[in-house]
């Protein structure tokens, strides 16, 4: 197979930039994806079958046949999951990614959330740690993020959000009911409402149309591709650059190592199975938290052992998401208006600043209200079953209003992806082994974040609040997973160094959530993506100084 | 305006799901074998009764009525074949408490019979129960695409435009407020 500079393994939110920065920049790049490309014609709005609501099976990948990861819980049971089940953590396996089928909330952290340990010390039995890149670093790839993908929104009521140079590039969309009865009563709060951040369009932007503003959003595809992801921005663009070959359904197997311990090319299986080698000059790993490790630790050889980046056992550690809390309200008249996407206001007044808490969370209202969401979320006294529950149904169904948001997660070293030693995939290749805890203290944020939806709930006018608040055994990941492969200066408690490259393979990068070294109160992506950018920047600049070329 | 609209679309409704409520019963329970997939024909008069409790009948369709029993039959061949046995025994279960508490099986017996049933089932075995109610409310309350929800049903009981309103990021933009 011919050569290529770079191969890029993930055409998720990362992959798809860093396919674009490299191929625009002249390298001749290989995006390789283990599903295939859908378009807004697969969009089908399926409430049983789709990437967020699952019973049916994953609209987006992987599939159940031939998939399959293991859980070991607190007491040391095990157990093997489904990918459409919730234990298995899944994101998504398609050109996009997880952006094809997103709620799309395009959020930048806070500057403290890339200094958590210097801000709040670290809990006992965390290894919370300040990342080594901040804010300021960041800023221009967050920019460079919402131009190039598209954000709407308005962060101009919150005075809470790190400095920024230009105002968002598209305006919120018109708000939803839910916004109307929840701003004002925010307000009275003290607190400071404002239009959530989304990387959706809200008038034509590259070349695309607005939302129509349907209620089968997070979960789908968009039928009218106002939702912006890497497979209708990046990606296209990467491919119009004339130097980057996109293959679909392809699945990565290892990283392949020369006797020099530098990466010489990727090992895959092709779409009907064939096992490829195709030989470059620089390996970019965008395979999402969980997969990436798994890619890492599947990649073995004389000079790499346990994995290649695995020297000191970091690799796949510090595994984490978000734990999500809030509360629902029930109201005595019509709150939900069905209007799409359903998020539409958000506080971040409570991410940092709380005595005795190591951070907070954003809190939003909920972004998707399918019926079928509603069938375990009525008030405390529904029946279950029987004429009660069909009439609670009816009765609440229009009538609530749910706010919660992704509680900062105080990270543990032994929440982790390691090898499963008797499990395979459909390929032959060991599959991802989950265990551990969330930490602790990340519950006692989550409490006093259900505790504050509640009193804002109930300032709106909610007859009844219920608390969504639980402390779930074993890990969270999920669609927001990250943190296995973590940005660090010290070798030896790092994986990647502050440009990506893995520590002692000077040819390796890893480009996605994994590197996060904490996951903010927000939702991940844009910061995923801002990463992205900054990282291959670097990369294109080491390959200029011709640090890469062999 | 927009209550007239309601008022005449839901006549509409209870119209056309008067309709297939009778479909439901002449077409799949008068033919041989039911027609059902998976299903044998005392199982699924079983599990009419099961399902007809958890979302019973009253200005709105039951499950049943709703083709929920062909949404279960038909994901009992696909998606939960897993589930098989589970279906199996639990259904064999709830006849047998029917016939032990009231003398006959539960398709026969009375609606407040048939709720102490399924109360009982729920107790002595709530895997399954939790099981078959999750996939009755599957079938009522999700897409009609897999033959429950049978003319987008409950999404009209519980006052969703079906099919849905296109467009409507403009109309709100002039709009400006909520309504």
């Amino acid at each position: 197979m011919k050569r290529v500079n770079a191969v890029v393994i993930g055409a998720g939110a990362a992959g798809g930039i860093v396919a674009k920065e490299l191929s625009v920049a002249g390298l001749s790049v290989v995006l390789l994806e283990r599903g295939p490309w859908y378009t807004a014609s697969d969009c089908r709005k399926d409430d049983l079958r789709n990437q967020r609501t699952t019973m049916l099976g994953n609209a987006f990948g992987p599939a159940d046949e031939g998939n399959p990861r293991v859980s070991v819980d607190a007491s040391g049971a095990m157990r093997t999951w489904l990918p459409s089940e919730g234990g298995y953590q899944n994101n998504a396996a398609c050109v996009g990614g997880g952006t094809l089928s997103y709620g799309a909330q395009a959020w930048r952290y806070m500057p403290q959330d890339f200094r958590m340990r210097s801000t709040y010390g670290a809990p006992a039995g965390s290894s919370l740690e300040d990342w080594p890149i901040t804010y300021d670093d960041l800023e221009p790839f967050y920019e460079k993020a919402e131009y190039e993908i598209g954000v709407s929104g308005d962060y101009s009521g919150t005075p809470f959000h790190g400095p920024r140079r230009h105002p968002l590039p598209m305006p919120p969309l018109a708000p939803n009911r839910e916004f109307y009865i929840l701003e004002p009563a925010a307000k009275r709060l003290g607190l400071h409402p404002f239009h959530i951040p989304m990387a959706r369009n809200s008038v034509p932007y590259n070349g695309r149309g607005p939302c129509m503003r349907c209620r089968w959003c997070v979960g789908f595809a968009c039928e009218v591709d106002a939702k912006n992801g890497s497979q209708n921005t990046v990606i296209p663009t990467a491919l119009a650059s004339g130097n980057c070959e996109l293959r679909t359904e392809c699945m990565a197997k290892e990283v392949l190592t020369d006797d020099r311990g530098r990466a010489r090319g990727v090992a895959y299986f092709d779409a009907s199975g064939h096992l490829q080698e195709q030989p470059c000059d620089v390996v970019v790993v965008s395979a999402c938290a969980i997969e990436s490790a798994r890619l890492l630790l599947n990649s073995k050889s004389r000079l790499f052992p346990n994995g290649i980046g695995n020297r000191y056992d970091m690799v796949g550690r510090n595994l984490q998401g978000h734990h999500y809390t809030g509360a629902v309200g029930f109201f005595d008249y019509d709150t939900y208006d069905d209007v799409g996407p359903g998020g539409s206001i958000a506080i971040s007044d409570y991410n940092h600043g709380t005595s005795g808490l190591c951070g907070g969370g954003m809190l939003a209202n909920e972004f998707i209200r399918l019926p079928i969401h509603m069938i375990d979320r009525l008030p405390s006294a529904s029946p279950r079953w029987g004429l009660g529950h069909k009439q609670a149904m009816r009765a609440a169904y229009k009538r609530n209003i749910q706010v919660f948001g992704p509680t900062q997660q105080i990270p543990t070293a032994d929440a982790r992806v390691t090898l499963d030693p008797t499990v395979r995939d459909k390929w032959g290749m060991p599959v991802a082994r989950i265990s551990g805890n969330v930490h602790p203290h990340t519950f006692d944020i989550g409490e006093v974040q259900a505790q504050r939806a509640q009193a804002w709930l109930k300032e709106a006018g909610a007859i009844t609040t219920v608390k969504l608040s639980n402390k779930a055994t074993g890990v969270s990941a999920g669609q927001h997973q990250a943190g296995t492969c973590r940005m660090g200066n010290d070798p030896k408690g790092s994986v990647v160094d502050r440009n990506c490259r893995i520590h002692d393979v000077d040819n390796v990068f890893v480009i996605d959530g994994s590197v996060h070294v904490n996951n903010g109160g927000f939702n991940p992506v844009l910061t995923i993506m801002a990463v992205a950018y900054m990282a291959s920047a670097s990369l294109v600049q080491s390959w200029k100084g011709t640090g890469l070329k062999s | 305006m927009k209550g007239k609209r309601g008022i005449l679309a839901r006549r509409d409704f209870m119209i056309a799901t008067a309709a297939a409520g009778t479909a439901v019963l002449s077409g799949c329970f008068s033919s041989h074998n039911g027609g059902w997939e998976n299903l044998a024909d005392a199982d699924a008069a079983t599990l009419k009764a099961v399902c007809d409790q958890i979302i019973p009948a009253d200005g709105f369709p039951s499950a049943s009525e709703a083709g929920v029993l062909t949404y279960i039959d038909r994901q009992l061949t696909r998606h939960y074949r897993r589930h098989r046995k589970a279906y199996a025994a639990g259904l064999e279960q709830a006849d047998r408490i029917s016939r032990e508490h009231f003398g006959a099986g539960l398709e026969s017996v009375t609606t407040q019979q048939q709720m102490a049933v399924v109360s009982a089932l729920e107790t002595q075995n709530s895997g399954f129960f939790n099981l078959v109610r999750e996939h009755t409310l599957e079938g009522y309350y999700g897409s009609p695409r897999h033959g429950g929800n049978r003319d987008a049903v409950s999404w009209r009981m519980l006052g969703l435009d079906e099919p849905p309103l296109r467009g409507r990021a403009q109309y709100d933009l002039r709009k400006g407020s909520p309504s």
